[in-house]
Protein backbone atom coordinates (compact mmCIF):
# COMPACT_ATOMS: atom_id res chain seq x y z
CA UNK A 1 0.00 0.00 0.00
CA UNK A 2 1.58 3.39 -0.79
CA UNK A 3 1.06 6.71 2.07
CA UNK A 4 1.61 9.79 0.50
CA UNK A 5 4.58 11.40 2.33
CA UNK A 6 2.08 13.25 4.74
CA UNK A 7 0.83 9.48 6.46
CA UNK A 8 2.42 8.29 8.78
CA UNK A 9 2.88 4.68 9.97
CA UNK A 10 0.63 3.49 12.74
CA UNK A 11 3.69 3.06 15.24
CA UNK A 12 4.76 6.37 14.39
CA UNK A 13 1.40 7.86 15.08
CA UNK A 14 1.33 6.23 18.26
CA UNK A 15 4.97 6.98 19.05
CA UNK A 16 4.14 10.67 18.01
CA UNK A 17 0.85 10.89 20.23
CA UNK A 18 2.32 9.51 23.43
CA UNK A 19 4.89 11.91 23.08
CA UNK A 20 2.66 14.77 22.83
CA UNK A 21 0.55 13.44 25.96
CA UNK A 22 3.94 13.47 28.00
CA UNK A 23 4.73 16.84 27.18
CA UNK A 24 1.39 18.19 27.65
CA UNK A 25 1.10 16.60 31.40
CA UNK A 26 4.64 17.84 31.97
CA UNK A 27 3.40 21.44 30.95
CA UNK A 28 0.68 21.08 32.90
CA UNK A 29 2.06 20.17 36.26
CA UNK A 30 2.58 23.50 38.33
CA UNK A 31 6.39 25.07 38.22
CA UNK A 32 7.10 25.49 41.90
CA UNK A 33 10.62 27.04 41.31
CA UNK A 34 10.72 30.57 42.21
CA UNK A 35 14.00 33.17 42.96
CA UNK A 36 13.12 33.70 46.36
CA UNK A 37 12.51 36.56 48.21
CA UNK A 38 14.07 40.28 46.30
CA UNK A 39 14.87 43.36 48.32
CA UNK A 40 12.19 45.12 48.79
CA UNK A 41 9.67 42.55 49.04
CA UNK A 42 7.47 42.05 52.16
CA UNK A 43 8.47 39.93 55.32
CA UNK A 44 6.19 36.69 54.65
CA UNK A 45 3.35 36.39 56.47
CA UNK A 46 4.62 33.81 58.83
CA UNK A 47 1.81 33.04 60.93
CA UNK A 48 0.21 31.19 57.77
CA UNK A 49 3.50 29.47 57.46
CA UNK A 50 3.00 26.62 60.22
CA UNK A 51 5.95 26.91 61.72
CA UNK A 52 6.68 25.01 65.04
CA UNK A 53 7.33 27.48 67.66
CA UNK A 54 6.25 30.61 68.81
CA UNK A 55 6.50 34.04 66.84
CA UNK A 56 7.13 36.91 68.75
CA UNK A 57 5.23 39.96 67.82
CA UNK A 58 6.81 41.89 65.14
CA UNK A 59 4.86 45.03 64.39
CA UNK A 60 7.08 48.11 63.62
CA UNK A 61 10.32 45.84 64.11
CA UNK A 62 13.18 45.17 62.27
CA UNK A 63 13.32 41.59 61.83
CA UNK A 64 16.23 39.01 61.16
CA UNK A 65 15.52 35.91 59.99
CA UNK A 66 18.01 33.85 60.10
CA UNK A 67 17.92 30.00 58.68
CA UNK A 68 20.29 27.81 60.39
CA UNK A 69 20.48 24.08 60.76
CA UNK A 70 22.32 21.82 63.54
CA UNK A 71 24.58 20.55 61.01
CA UNK A 72 25.59 23.31 59.94
CA UNK A 73 28.97 24.51 61.50
CA UNK A 74 28.91 28.11 60.93
CA UNK A 75 25.66 28.13 62.03
CA UNK A 76 27.18 26.75 65.44
CA UNK A 77 30.10 29.51 65.10
CA UNK A 78 26.98 32.20 64.85
CA UNK A 79 24.83 31.45 67.53
CA UNK A 80 26.84 33.14 70.24
CA UNK A 81 26.71 36.58 68.23
CA UNK A 82 22.71 36.30 67.30
CA UNK A 83 22.24 36.02 70.89
CA UNK A 84 24.30 39.16 71.79
CA UNK A 85 22.24 40.89 69.27
CA UNK A 86 19.65 40.01 70.60
CA UNK A 87 20.54 41.06 73.93
CA UNK A 88 22.09 44.33 73.11
CA UNK A 89 19.32 45.32 70.21
CA UNK A 90 15.93 43.49 71.86
CA UNK A 91 14.85 46.04 74.01
CA UNK A 92 15.34 48.52 70.88
CA UNK A 93 12.77 47.51 68.16
CA UNK A 94 15.06 44.68 67.09
CA UNK A 95 13.55 40.77 66.33
CA UNK A 96 15.73 38.19 65.72
CA UNK A 97 14.44 34.47 64.62
CA UNK A 98 15.95 31.54 64.21
CA UNK A 99 14.65 29.82 61.57
CA UNK A 100 16.20 25.58 62.02
CA UNK A 101 15.53 23.64 58.75
CA UNK A 102 16.46 20.74 60.48
CA UNK A 103 14.41 18.09 59.21
CA UNK A 104 13.79 15.71 62.42
CA UNK A 105 12.76 17.87 65.24
CA UNK A 106 15.43 15.74 68.01
CA UNK A 107 18.33 17.52 65.89
CA UNK A 108 17.15 21.02 66.45
CA UNK A 109 16.30 20.12 70.35
CA UNK A 110 19.29 18.46 71.28
CA UNK A 111 21.36 21.66 69.44
CA UNK A 112 19.35 23.91 71.33
CA UNK A 113 20.18 22.22 74.58
CA UNK A 114 23.89 22.53 73.84
CA UNK A 115 23.45 26.07 72.42
CA UNK A 116 20.96 27.47 74.13
CA UNK A 117 19.54 31.32 73.04
CA UNK A 118 16.93 33.16 74.44
CA UNK A 119 15.93 34.41 71.02
CA UNK A 120 12.61 32.86 69.16
CA UNK A 121 13.62 29.87 67.16
CA UNK A 122 10.65 28.26 65.22
CA UNK A 123 11.47 25.18 63.30
CA UNK A 124 9.78 25.28 58.86
CA UNK A 125 9.34 21.45 58.96
CA UNK A 126 7.45 22.04 55.92
CA UNK A 127 9.96 23.91 54.02
CA UNK A 128 6.99 26.49 52.88
CA UNK A 129 8.90 29.61 54.30
CA UNK A 130 12.71 28.59 53.10
CA UNK A 131 10.59 27.64 49.28
CA UNK A 132 9.31 31.13 49.60
CA UNK A 133 12.33 32.61 50.65
CA UNK A 134 14.91 30.48 48.85
CA UNK A 135 18.45 31.31 51.17
CA UNK A 136 21.12 30.45 48.96
CA UNK A 137 23.01 28.18 51.92
CA UNK A 138 23.39 27.79 55.58
CA UNK A 139 23.24 30.03 56.98
CA UNK A 140 21.45 33.27 55.42
CA UNK A 141 20.12 36.33 57.54
CA UNK A 142 17.45 38.63 56.16
CA UNK A 143 17.01 42.01 57.37
CA UNK A 144 13.57 43.68 57.37
CA UNK A 145 12.78 47.46 57.66
CA UNK A 146 10.52 48.68 60.31
CA UNK A 147 8.19 48.58 56.91
CA UNK A 148 8.22 45.06 56.72
CA UNK A 149 10.24 45.11 53.33
CA UNK A 150 13.74 43.34 52.80
CA UNK A 151 16.42 45.51 52.99
CA UNK A 152 19.33 43.28 53.41
CA UNK A 153 20.55 39.82 53.04
CA UNK A 154 23.42 37.94 53.87
CA UNK A 155 24.47 34.67 53.31
CA UNK A 156 27.30 32.52 54.78
CA UNK A 157 28.74 33.13 58.43
CA UNK A 158 32.68 34.83 58.23
CA UNK A 159 33.25 35.15 62.00
CA UNK A 160 34.13 39.23 63.19
CA UNK A 161 33.64 40.35 59.52
CA UNK A 162 29.66 39.32 60.11
CA UNK A 163 28.70 40.32 63.36
CA UNK A 164 30.24 43.76 61.98
CA UNK A 165 28.14 43.80 58.87
CA UNK A 166 24.76 42.85 61.23
CA UNK A 167 25.54 45.62 63.92
CA UNK A 168 25.59 47.75 60.98
CA UNK A 169 22.67 46.92 59.30
CA UNK A 170 20.23 46.94 62.44
CA UNK A 171 21.75 50.04 63.97
CA UNK A 172 20.60 51.95 60.77
CA UNK A 173 17.78 50.26 60.41
CA UNK A 174 17.02 50.92 64.09
CA UNK A 175 18.10 54.48 62.99
CA UNK A 176 15.58 54.79 60.72
CA UNK A 177 12.61 53.60 63.22
CA UNK A 178 13.50 55.81 65.67
CA UNK A 179 13.34 58.78 62.73
CA UNK B 1 9.04 0.93 20.53
CA UNK B 2 6.90 3.66 20.79
CA UNK B 3 6.40 2.52 25.07
CA UNK B 4 10.00 1.54 25.30
CA UNK B 5 10.50 5.36 24.11
CA UNK B 6 7.83 6.25 26.66
CA UNK B 7 9.45 4.76 29.63
CA UNK B 8 13.05 5.94 28.91
CA UNK B 9 11.98 10.01 28.76
CA UNK B 10 9.69 9.71 31.65
CA UNK B 11 12.73 8.28 33.58
CA UNK B 12 14.92 11.04 32.69
CA UNK B 13 12.59 13.64 33.50
CA UNK B 14 12.34 11.97 36.85
CA UNK B 15 15.38 11.17 37.75
CA UNK B 16 16.81 14.42 38.29
CA UNK B 17 15.85 16.28 41.46
CA UNK B 18 17.76 19.41 42.97
CA UNK B 19 18.90 19.22 47.13
CA UNK B 20 18.15 22.75 47.78
CA UNK B 21 20.67 24.36 50.14
CA UNK B 22 18.61 23.53 53.48
CA UNK B 23 18.25 19.82 52.75
CA UNK B 24 21.89 19.37 52.78
CA UNK B 25 22.39 17.46 56.37
CA UNK B 26 23.32 14.24 54.79
CA UNK B 27 25.91 15.64 52.15
CA UNK B 28 27.51 17.62 55.18
CA UNK B 29 27.99 14.59 57.39
CA UNK B 30 31.79 13.68 57.77
CA UNK B 31 31.39 10.83 56.07
CA UNK B 32 30.76 12.39 53.08
CA UNK B 33 34.35 13.98 53.64
CA UNK B 34 37.02 12.98 50.57
CA UNK B 35 39.82 13.05 53.03
CA UNK B 36 37.87 11.85 56.10
CA UNK B 37 40.64 9.15 56.70
CA UNK B 38 43.92 10.32 55.93
CA UNK B 39 45.14 6.57 56.04
CA UNK B 40 43.51 5.08 53.40
CA UNK B 41 44.23 8.56 51.43
CA UNK B 42 47.94 8.02 51.14
CA UNK B 43 47.14 4.37 50.43
CA UNK B 44 44.70 5.34 47.85
CA UNK B 45 47.72 8.01 46.63
CA UNK B 46 50.38 5.27 47.12
CA UNK B 47 48.22 3.06 44.52
CA UNK B 48 47.88 5.52 41.76
CA UNK B 49 51.09 6.39 41.88
CA UNK B 50 52.34 3.07 41.58
CA UNK B 51 49.83 2.73 38.94
CA UNK B 52 49.88 5.56 36.74
CA UNK B 53 53.56 6.64 37.14
CA UNK B 54 52.77 10.46 38.55
CA UNK B 55 51.86 11.29 41.77
CA UNK B 56 49.66 13.26 42.58
CA UNK B 57 46.88 14.29 39.97
CA UNK B 58 44.03 13.01 41.80
CA UNK B 59 42.62 16.67 42.60
CA UNK B 60 41.54 19.61 40.85
CA UNK B 61 43.46 22.81 40.86
CA UNK B 62 41.04 25.97 41.44
CA UNK B 63 37.80 26.08 42.63
CA UNK B 64 36.31 25.87 39.39
CA UNK B 65 36.88 29.16 37.96
CA UNK B 66 38.45 28.21 34.83
CA UNK B 67 41.29 30.61 36.48
CA UNK B 68 43.91 28.27 37.37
Amino acid sequence: MNMSPLELSLPRRRFLRTSATWLALSAATPWTWSAGLQLGDGLPDLKSLQLEGTLPDLSGKVVHLDFWASWCVPCRQSFPVLEALHKSYGSKGYVLIGVSMDERRPDMDRFLKKNPVSFATVRDAQEKLASKVRPPGMPTSYFFGADGRLDSVHPKYEGETTRKKYVEIIERLLKSVQA
Amino acid sequence: MALTAFLVIMGLGTGCTTVEPWQRRTLSDASMRGDRDPAGLLLAEHMWFSREAAAGGRGVGGGGCGCN
